[in-house]
Formats: C-alpha cells, structure tokens, sequence
C-alpha cells in the first residue's frame, strides 16, 4: 500500500508541521505507554513471581505446548471438513437444479448468520439433552446405529441412550459449519469469477457439465480463491480459541484458566504471552496468504490503476478483508 | 482425475474407518467389567479429578497433581490394588462427568461431586467420603457481610456451570434462601470467582466450604469463609451407573481411610489454618445401586 | 416423555423474559459497537495512510495486534485483566462497567477490520480523483475527508455490511467476559435443573433472534450498497 499519491513531497512547512505532529504523536503513545506501566506497578503487576513462570520449561511443557497441540489440532481437523463442506454446498449453489441450488443457499446462509458459539453450544450441550427422550422413542436404535457408526469418528459416546460429544467434537461442529458456509461463498465467487467464456469454450469442445466444472472452472477458481481461503484460515485459528467457554483443552484454556490459580491469579501475565504466541501464529498464516496472493496476481490485470499503486483488487467478494472478518 | 482420486480416497478413509469402529464398539460391548475387577487385573485406573481447584485438585506447573481430592483418588486406588504409577487422571468438569463415566473415558469420578437425586438417575455414588456444607467466603477485611441475608445489595460471584448461586438468591426447588437484591457478576469458574474477590470485582463467593477453604489456604490472609453453612454437599465418588461392586469396595476403602486416620491427616494438611472445622467421623454412606 | 415433549414450546416461553432481557443487551451492546468501531476504524485507516510515519506505524501496528488476536483473549483482557485486575472501571455498578468494557473491547477488535476494510476501499479510488485532489491545491486531510473517503465509503460498504454481520454474531463472545447477554441467559436456563424438555425450542428460539437481527442488517447494506454505488 503505498500512499504517496494522497499528498505531496512535503515542502519546508509541511515537513515542520510533520515533525510537530510526530512530535506530539510520539509523546502521546509514550504517555499511554508510561499509564499502563504506571497502573501495573501500582498493582504490583511487575512482580517477577508472576512472569517467571513463564520462563520455565516445565510451564511450556506441560501447559502452553499441549494447549498449543490442541489448538492446531481442532483448527487442523476443522479445516479439512470446512473446505470439503465448502466445496460441496458451493458448487451445489451453482447447480441448474432448484432442488439442489435452494436448499445449499438457504443451508450456507443460515450458518453465516450463526454465531459460532451457538453452534458450538448446539453441539455441546443439545444431545445430552434430548438424547435420553429418543432412546424411548422408535428412533432409539437408529440413534445408536448412527452414533457407534458415524459420529464416534469424533468421539461421540452413547451409553444407556444418552449421547454425549466431547468438546473437540463440538469446536469442529461449530468451525465447520460456520468455515464451510464461508468457504462455500468463497468458492462461488471464484467460479463466478472465471470468464464466461471459459465455460462456453468447454461446452463447446464437447464436456459435460461435470467436466467443465472439474477441469475448466475449478482449477482456475482454485488460484482466485487461495489468498481468501488462506484468511479465512486465520479467522478459523483464532476462533478455537471461543472453545474455553466450553473447557475444551485448547491454548487459552490451559494458559489462561490453568496456570494462574498456580501462580498468584497472573491472568494479565498470561494474557499477554498467550496473545503473543496466537499474534505469532496468525502472522506466519498472513505472510503465506501474502506471498500466494503474489504469485497469483501475475497472471490477471485490470482496466485501470488505482489508488493501490500496482496489482490489482481484488474481485468482488475476494478481498480478504471482505471474508476474513468472520467470528473473532 | 486428480480431483476424483481425492474423492475415491475419502470415500475409502470414511468406509474403513467406519468398520473399524463398529468392529470395535462390538467387542467393547461383550466384556464389560466391573472397575474394581479391571483395576484388580490390570493394576491401572483413571480418574477424574478438578484442575483448577485449590486443594481439592490443582494441575501443578511440574505436571503433578495435588489436593484433597486428588489424595483421597490416590488413597482408594491403593485399596483397589492399583500403585500410585497405575493412576491416570483427567480433567472431569461439570459439563462432562456424567458423560466420561457413562463412555467408560474415567472409571472414577472424584471431583467436589455432590450426590444428588437427579445425579443417582444416571451414576452409582461411592460414599460421600466427605459432606460439605454452602458457605459464603468475603474478603479478609471485609465486615459488612457476616450472615448470607446481608449479601442483599452486594455482587456475589456467579460462576459458570454451577448452581450455587441459586441456592442464595432463588427459593426452593432450584434455589434456597431466595435473597432478594444481590448482584450478581459472571465468572467462568470458582478459581475466576477468588480472583474477582481479591481484586473487589466482586463482594462474596458462595459455594461449598471446602472450595472456600482452598483458595483461603492457598492465598492465606486475603479471604475469609463466614461460617454460615446452609446446605449439605454430600461429595460422593462417581462410578458408572450399576457396578455395585465397585461401590461397595469404594465404600470399604473410605470407612478405612476414615478408621485409619489418614482423612484426618488429609484434611489437616489442607484445609488446616482455615477457620473450616473439618469432620472426621465417617459420614453415612448412601445405598450403591 | 415422549418425542412431542422435546418441541414443546412451554418451557421457552415460560422463561422469555428472560431470553428476550438476554437479546436487548445483545442489541445495546451491538449498537454501540457499531457506532465506536465505525469512529476507530476511520481513524485508524487515516492514521495508516497519513504522512506521518509515526502515526503510520501506530496505525499498522495496532492493527496487525487486535486483527491477530482471538475476540475471546480481548474481551477476557479488558474484565479480567484491565477491569479486574489493573481496577479500571467505569462505575462501581458491576453491570455497567463490564457493559462498557464489552463495548470497548469489541469496537477496538472490529475497527481494524473497518479500517482493513476502508483500506481496500481506498485502493479502488482512482489514482486520477487524488492527483486531481491535489492538483486544486487540497491538502491531505482536505483531500482524504472531501475526495478520497466518501468514495472509499461508498465501494466498501458491502463488505462493511459483513463487518457488522460479524460484529452482531461476536457481540456472543461476552458471555466469557463478565457481561451478560443472551447467551449467558441461554446457559443459564440450560443449567437450570427443571428446564428438561426445553433445549430444543431454546436454541430455535435464540437461532430465530439473530436471523431476525442479521438478515435485515444484511439485506440493509446490500441496498445501501446498490443505492451508492460509485459510477465508474
């Protein structure tokens, strides 16, 4: 982003006014700097009993890594599904078929509307609930044929009719449904964004619907839609973290909630090293998306310039300020 | 195809894992042991315990783990037959216990779990090993707060998954004293609840004695506990409904614990210093059904 | 009971004054947040595009922080940490005080995504309108406030709209920080021991209040943004 266009080389007065400001700026930030050190230490928040602990291995060891382990786990897991998710219910909105196209959108936006802690709640805590009433009724055996079939791949348990997920299972319920809803979006815009003509060439040459779409349409959708994928990846990292509501084992939960009644309640202390680590996290992610929008854009041009001073916008519905805003 | 290949590859990884699991819930299913039968032979049990409890169950930094509760486990796996190195523990919580003992991931819960009717629907209690009592717990300094009628009017911490708060500020049959008037503040659980009391985000924490008295022991001089206990928490051990005879051997080893004199050690080496008069007589078991 | 019980509708209404308490503090506090994070996004992406280096890195360095940490970590800060912890409060009425540092948190998280969002808007302005800003003699904050800013505006509004989408489905993470909104209500009923047949009215009930306040902020922008369109 360079925003040299918006102002000129400053002159002998713009650049003493610049100075003032940076001046007055700096000082500002310094004083903001200065209050927070001030507050901490008048509540003894320097005291070294509360940041020791975390220079020790043994803390690492067996809070913050196994956490970490968690975190990367869920988001791992919930990717893949996410993205299959996405896949389907995008191409399926696409579909000439009404019977499939109605049904995906009115699926894909519900979730969007959703907040993920709802999702995750439905899944968490709803079929301990209901489960028991069902084990009476005729479905009883169907729902133990489903859960000892299917759902114990995530750790679904039943025993005498009552289901209960663990709470891996409902963190991946929750990041998939509502990922995927957005992967979904993502996907549609960037087969819509392949030319049209790319689709009519296929037609032409003789492919069916499922060749255009496997051959023509999806891979040249796939290099669009990477960078907003990459940042909806990091919005999904950082969405395990709402996981801590309900007390699965992730980085927040086992730093946060788990070291500080150890070490005289030091929830700022962990606070800060926790969001350092996710910080650290998330820019490795961004710098990928970065590098793979730049290998992208290569290839694509636009009509004019723009205030972006080179490479072009984003499509519609691509940039990934656009989609990457989801859930925290 | 690349794409379809990847498709025909999922198919497959679904399909396998889908008959290796029903292979599996199959045999699970026929050899269904009593806990006390699988610890006799297999020298090792799980247990679930707090991990954030102060001496009741805590996870310490070094991994380890301690509290009254984490003792009283260690004591009755001994009597199951099981060393020290055959114990696993997990985290159990108020949102999963029931759900680890019914899926078989712990063989015992022990957990400030209270025995109650809605609970002995779906676990067989051991014990109680200890009944506790709802107290109130203030800040040190604090005298404004001697009976649970003066909490009208000041913020009592509510934490998440609990229903103590209830028992203060609703009438019977959620609730008890139905004070109307308190204020009440939101915490994910009761280590949060000590460190909103500390700071005066909150004025009182009410919940069982025991709890109290572990945050008193751990931060000594910030808190007090009133002394105005006004129910009884019968902590019993969970097991997984139906196996009576890991009840009754549950129930044999606590009468020993008690009779030997190890509850009293226990209870003074944690709760000692508190204020909290600990009982040492064995508290009357409940039927193992 | 029987399968009908678990639809059945009694328990939820029963308790809606409380759900409905529970969604007018969502409300209270997704306005406000609007509101604050509409004022700190702009700012924010007039700091990141300003002459002043300072004031450049300020703007890219708050943003790169707040836009990298989960919502969860911000809000559990601002109670526990800066409310809590470092005492600094509002008001001595706990209510409020959590209420307005849920408003801070979440307006200062969704303001780097209005400022990122603004930004792209920016980009799409062409390089002419500010070499033709300039050229009349307009001076940088002239030429952002009358040129550039109205017609970044105008481009991003949609993805704005997703923005406030957002920030409406995360008003949800401030159960975790003290403030009480519909989702506490919500767990609360479910912990409750007598409420057993009402899970599922419960959850449509709650499913159904925030389609009722997202469609529309939804379906709003999208018109807004048709309505302004810039013709280019």
């Amino acid at each position: 982003m360079s925003a040299g266009v918006l102002f000129d080389v400053p002159g002998p007065r713009a650049r003493a006014r610049n100075r003032i400001i940076t001046v007055v700026a700096s000082l500002l930030l310094l004083g903001l700097a200065a209050l927070f050190v001030w507050r901490m230490n008048a509540k003894g928040q320097w005291a070294g009993e509360l940041w020791n602990p975390f220079l020790k291995g043994q803390i690492w060891r067996n809070f913050i890594l196994p956490g970490l382990k968690n975190t990367l786990g869920a988001a791992a897991v919930a990717t893949v599904l996410a993205l299959i998710f996405g896949a389907l219910f995008g191409i399926g909105r696409l579909s000439d078929h009404w019977w499939i196209r109605v049904p995906c959108g009115v699926i894909v936006e519900f979730f969007r509307a959703m907040p993920l802690l709802i999702m995750i709640f439905l899944a968490f805590f709803l079929p301990n609930k209901i489960s028991p009433v069902i084990a009476e009724s005729s479905f009883g055996t169907l729902q133990r044929v489903l859960v000892d079939n299917f759902f114990s791949i995530f750790g679904v348990e039943i025993n005498a009719g009552t289901v209960t997920v663990p709470a891996f299972a409902a963190v991946v319920f929750g990041l998939v449904m509502y990922n995927g809803s957005v992967f979904a979006e993502i996907v549609r815009a960037g087969i819509n964004a392949v030319p049209k003509g790319q689709a009519e060439a296929g037609y032409a040459i003789g492919l069916r619907k499922s060749g255009v779409l496997l051959r023509i349409l999806l891979p040249q959708a796939v290099t669009v839609m990477m960078p907003a994928i990459v940042a909806q990846i990091v919005v999904l990292l950082k969405d395990t973290a709402i996981g801590v509501i309900i007390a699965y084992p992730e980085l927040l939960k086992q730093a946060f909630r788990e070291i500080p009644p150890n070490f005289h309640n030091n929830i700022l202390q962990a606070g800060i090293v926790v969001g350092a680590i996710y910080i650290a996290l998330n820019l490795a992610i961004s710098r990928l998306a970065v590098w793979l929008e730049r290998r992208s854009r290569g290839s694509r041009r636009t009509a004019a310039p723009t205030m972006g001073a080179g490479g072009a916008p984003p499509a519609p519905g691509m940039s990934a300020t656009g989609t990457a805003t989801g859930a925290d | 195809m690349r794409l379809r290949r990847f498709g025909a590859l999922i198919g497959a990884a679904t399909a396998l894992s889908l008959a290796v699991t029903a292979c599996g819930s199959d045999s699970e299913k026929t050899d269904a042991k009593s806990v006390v039968q699988k610890a006799k032979d297999s020298k090792k049990i799980t247990i679930g315990i707090k991990y954030d409890q102060p001496a009741l169950g805590l996870k310490k930094p070094d991994g380890t783990f301690e509290g009254f509760d984490v003792d009283v486990a260690r004591y009755i796996a001994k009597q199951l037959g099981v060393p020290e190195s055959g114990i696993t523990f997990k985290e159990a919580r108020s949102e999963n216990r029931e759900a680890f003992l019914g899926g078989g991931q712990v063989d015992l819960v022990i957990a400030t779990y209270s025995i109650t009717d809605a609970r002995k629907q779906q676990i067989t209690f051991g014990g109680p090993y200890y009944i506790a009592h709802q107290d109130t717990m203030v800040r040190a300094d604090d005298n404004t707060i001697t009976k649970p009628q003066d909490l009208k009017g000041k913020k009592l911490c509510k934490a998440a998954g609990s229903n103590s708060f209830r028992r203060v500020t609703e009438p019977p049959p959620d609730g008890k004293l139905n004070i109307k008037g308190v204020n009440l503040v939101d915490a994910s659980g009761y280590s949060e609840c000590a460190a909103k009391l500390k700071t005066g985000a909150v004025d009182a924490v009410s919940t069982d004695d025991l709890i109290l008295a572990g945050f008193a022991s751990q931060q000594k001089g910030s808190f007090k506990v009133i002394n105005q206990p006004f129910t009884d928490e019968k902590y019993g051990v969970g097991i997984k409904k139906g196996d009576t005879a890991t009840c009754k051997a549950v129930d044999d080893a606590i009468t020993k614990m008690y009779s030997d004199g190890t509850a009293k050690t226990l209870l003074d080496k944690y709760f000692g210093g508190t204020g909290l008069k600990p009982v040492t007589t064995v508290p009357p078991f409940e039927t193992c059904a | 009971m029987s399968l009908s019980d678990l639809l059945d509708f009694g328990p939820f209404f029963d308790n809606i004054d409380a759900i409905l308490r529970g969604f007018w503090a969502t409300i209270r506090l997704a306005a406000l947040a609007g509101v604050f994070s509409l004022v700190i996004g702009t700012v924010l992406a007039s700091l990141r595009v300003s002459p002043v280096p300072v004031l450049r890195a300020a703007g890219t360095g708050y943003v790169n922080i707040v836009r990298n940490t989960p919502l969860t970590l911000v809000l559990i800060m601002c109670s526990l940490g800066l409310n809590d912890t470092l005492g600094l409060t509002f008001s001595d009425d706990s209510g409020t005080t959590y209420y307005w540092w849920a408003v801070l948190g979440l307006s200062g998280y969704t303001g780097a995504f209005v400022c990122e969002a603004l930004r792209s808007g920016i980009n799409t302005v062409p390089i002419g309108q500010a070499e033709a800003a300039r050229s009349i003699g307009l001076t940088f904050s002239q030429s952002l406030r009358m040129v550039i800013l109205p017609q970044a505006f105008r481009a991003v509004i949609a993805p704005l709209g997703s923005v406030f989408i957002a920030m409406i489905k995360n008003t949800t993470v401030a159960t975790a920080a003290s403030y009480s909104e519909v989702v506490t209500e919500m767990k609360t009923l479910l912990d409750l021991p007598s409420f057993t047949s009402g899970a599922i009215p419960l959850f449509l009930g709650v499913a159904a209040g925030f389609l009722i306040l997202v469609l529309p902020t939804g379906y709003f922008f999208g018109w807004l943004a048709k309505r302004t369109a810039v013709a280019r």
